[in-house]
């Protein structure tokens, strides 16, 4: 291996980048905007729920109870039914998620009895915000139902009696507001790069082929390692800037907290991007159509990435089938990472499972794709 | 007319049969996508990995134990020091830790505040919000149990004169909360998206790229013909994909259709116009297939975002929420679980459909101009 010649396909792959603005632009623009879309857009917090009441008692009891539902930043009142039929309409054409049906014998089965149920009609054809829903409704029920508790007994003058024999102390760690954006912004770092840096490279040796230069490239000395690597490093330095600007936005523009340390950060993403360019060049050095190249490495990328990386969906609640292929999934390892050193400020030490998975990744990747080149032109 | 417009379908179905690549293209990826989402796209949350530290070792930390270990929905460890607890939350080994303090069996038959230690690991929110709505139904469970039985024991009283106000859950449409049954229904909107913009776009651009369409412009056949012969077998080709997806989905993944079927395939054939007007559209603003391409990614990616296929439209901010407005993906999903899980019909759907009929005219009419405007 010659540094003269690796110098040699760097610089003109430098050039090259250099002269065509319009793909300089693309390989920039496509994180940032990405960046944006998948920042605001994608969220799992429950917020402002549309809400339909049903009272069919109009009590004092029944007004408070349903007051609390309003009071909070969860749910969102917006039509009080005045019969059952409104209630189903309100569910069934998507108006309202949650339904709060109060029965007519509210009071009086509180005062007889002791107990009173009230009725959770959840649309449940999003089961996720139905369940999230149910749980902070529960939540309100049972505060209601204290509060009702304690004026009772003070009523009777009896000595407040042990209500709640055990009381839950949690504590929520590394994400103490439970803000969904913590968790799925550093993951979204690691899918973006995993698709720009594909692309990236994916069209590097294809290119060579349909524009013809592949003729000019075999009879040239380089040897297939000089010509890998130096179409590489290039590509390092775009993907650095491209890295830059995703954890730029997710930290100061998101306001994601970053506890790790920003070299453990610039040690595995350089690793992550010599795995992703890598295969983006291994299918650039496979397929020999430049469209064919890149859309094989959208394929490889994407939807691996968005679905077994547990970057949104847990790992850890798939198949077990399912599981052992993730582990097949590269960014995986990364997305670990990132949401470790952002959330857990973990430190190298910590992250060396993922760190070891990812070396030698890449140096599977990068013999393969080493090997698969040949110099001819059949 | 139609004797200049049938040879172009012709002519499509063939060169869709000669293409085996073309065919593979159109059945394995949906089926590789459709296992993939079946099976790996859930937020339901079961076995959460959990690590108790028990310091009280009395009957009732015992009791309040096997209560998370039979629920079915926490993987049960056991911890012997805070210092384990607090490793196994920072190597992510386990997501809840119950921490139990010695004296809590004491304090219980006090009859005063026993204290139940639960530290989540918030990393993953939304797991860690039902895991803790989970902890705390469970918990609730144990102390109301325990304070009826205390005063049964010490008042004599039967049963209790508690005062209690009880939240009875009542999930519509989807009874056992399946995540199945909400992401596999919406990939037939996704999916066919997907194809149908990508088939139509290239196939134009292909012409284009290849030099073919100059010679069918000097054919005698016109603009909107030509457009019309493009496009027909592609909305066949859109119908046999939404009928496989709806095959695989009711047969494979066993999710009901409850709704009237013909609602279902009237609201495609809106939505699979808009699709081919997008690809149209597309195709009039690349001159090559790898141009094509990049636009595809970047129109596309927003579509799914900003559709409720995963993401609730009411959580997004409402300046994305106007743009959902004009995504025709958001009212055909609406469409296509109104129709599998809610069984409502047209008089419910009717503003959907309207608003998707209205965005494939518009769109269609664009292109269709656009795309006679590029070959002058």
């Amino acid at each position: 291996m010659k540094f003269r010649r690796l110098k040699a396909i760097g610089v003109k792959e430098i050039l090259q980048v250099w002269r065509d603005p319009r793909s300089l632009m693309i390989a920039l623009l496509l994180p940032f905007t990405q960046m944006l879309l998948f920042g605001y857009g994608v969220n799992l917090d429950l917020k402002h729920l549309p809400v339909c009441t049903f009272d069919r008692e109009g009590s004092q009891l029944s007004q408070d109870l349903l007051k609390r539902f309003q009071a909070t930043q969860y749910f969102n009142i917006v039509h009080n039914a005045k019969t059952y039929a409104e209630v189903k309409a309100a569910i069934d054409d998507g108006q309202c998620g949650l339904a709060i049906v109060i029965p007519s014998d509210f009071s009086e089965r509180l005062n007889d009895l002791g107990t009173a149920p009230v009725q959770a009609i959840l649309d449940a054809t999003d089961d996720n915000t139905a369940n999230i829903a149910f749980g902070y409704a529960a939540a309100i029920v049972e505060g209601y139902s204290n509060d009702v508790e304690v004026t009772w007994m003070n009523r009777q003058g009896k000595a407040l009696q042990q209500i709640q024999p055990m009381v839950v102390q949690s504590r929520v760690w590394f994400n103490e507001d439970l803000e969904s954006r913590n968790f799925i912004i550093p993951g979204l770092v690691a899918m973006i790069m995993a698709l720009v840096g594909a692309q990236l490279t994916s069209l590097t040796i294809s290119r060579e082929w349909e524009r013809g230069t592949m003729e000019l490239l075999v009879s040239t000395p380089v040897k297939p390692i000089e010509l890998m690597l130096g179409k590489l490093a290039p590509y390092l330095v775009l993907g650095w800037l491209d890295a830059a600007i995703c954890l730029v936005l997710a930290a100061l523009w998101f306001g994601v907290p970053y506890r790790g340390t920003l070299f453990a950060l610039f040690v595995t993403t350089s690793l992550f991007l010599i795995v992703v360019l890598s295969i983006g060049y291994l299918m650039s050095v496979l397929i020999r159509s430049q469209v064919g190249a890149s859309q094989i490495a959208l394929l490889v990328t994407m939807l691996p990435t968005t679905l077994l990386s547990g970057y949104i969906f847990p790992i850890d609640q798939m198949p077990k089938v399912i599981q052992g292929i993730t582990y097949l999934v590269y960014s995986r390892y990364y997305v670990s990472i990132v949401k470790d050193l952002f959330l857990k400020g973990s430190s190298l030490a910590e992250l060396s499972t993922p760190i070891l998975f990812l070396v030698v990744y890449a140096s599977a990747v990068m013999l393969l794709a080493a090997r698969a080149f040949r110099k001819r032109l059949d | 007319m139609f004797a200049r417009i049938i040879p172009i379908v012709v002519k499509e179905f063939i060169e869709l049969k000669r293409d085996k690549w073309a065919r593979f293209r159109l059945i394995v990826p949906t089926l590789v996508q459709m296992l993939l989402f079946g099976y790996a796209a859930t937020y339901e949350v079961y076995h959460v990995s959990t690590i108790v530290l028990d310091l009280d070792h009395s009957q009732e930390s015992r009791e309040l134990v096997s209560r998370f270990t039979f629920s079915g929905r926490f993987n049960v460890a056991v911890a012997r020091s805070q210092a384990e607890v607090t490793k196994a939350i920072d190597a992510s080994s386990a997501a809840v830790a119950l921490v139990i303090h010695a004296g809590f069996a004491a304090l219980l038959r006090k009859g005063q505040d026993a204290p139940l230690q639960v530290i989540v690991d918030g990393t993953n929110s939304n797991t860690a919000l039902i895991a803790l709505g989970y902890v705390n139904s469970i918990a609730r469970g144990f102390a109301q149990d325990y304070a009826s039985n205390l005063a049964g024991r010490t008042l004599g009283v039967r049963g209790t004169k508690q005062i209690q106000v009880t939240l009875e859950q009542r999930p519509w449409f989807n009874p056992d909360l399946n995540g199945r049954w909400f992401f596999v229904p919406g990939l037939i909107g996704t999916l066919t998206l997907v194809i149908i913009v990508n088939l139509t776009a290239f196939a134009i651009v292909r012409e284009r790229e290849v030099g073919t369409l100059e010679q069918i412009m000097v054919s005698p056949i016109r603009p909107a013909e030509f457009i019309v012969g493009k496009t027909v077998p592609f909305f066949v080709i859109g119908l046999g994909e939404v009928a496989l997806i709806v095959a695989v989905a009711m047969l494979w993944f066993q999710v009901p259709f409850v709704g009237n079927p013909f609602v279902l395939l009237f609201g495609s054939a809106l939505f699979l116009l808009s699709s081919l007007a997008l690809g149209l559209l597309i195709s009039t603003l690349c001159s090559t297939q790898q141009q094509a391409f990049s636009m595809n990614f970047f129109i596309l990616n927003p579509f799914f975002i900003l559709s409720g296929f995963s993401f609730p439209i009411a959580s997004m901010p409402q300046v994305l929420q106007w743009f959902t407005y004009l995504n025709p993906l958001r009212y055909y999903l609406v469409v296509i679980r109104g129709t599998f899980l809610k069984g409502v019909g047209l008089s419910v759907l009717w503003p959907e459909l309207s608003a998707m009929a209205a965005i494939a005219a518009v769109l269609l009419t664009t292109s269709i101009l656009r795309f006679r405007k590029s070959l002058e």
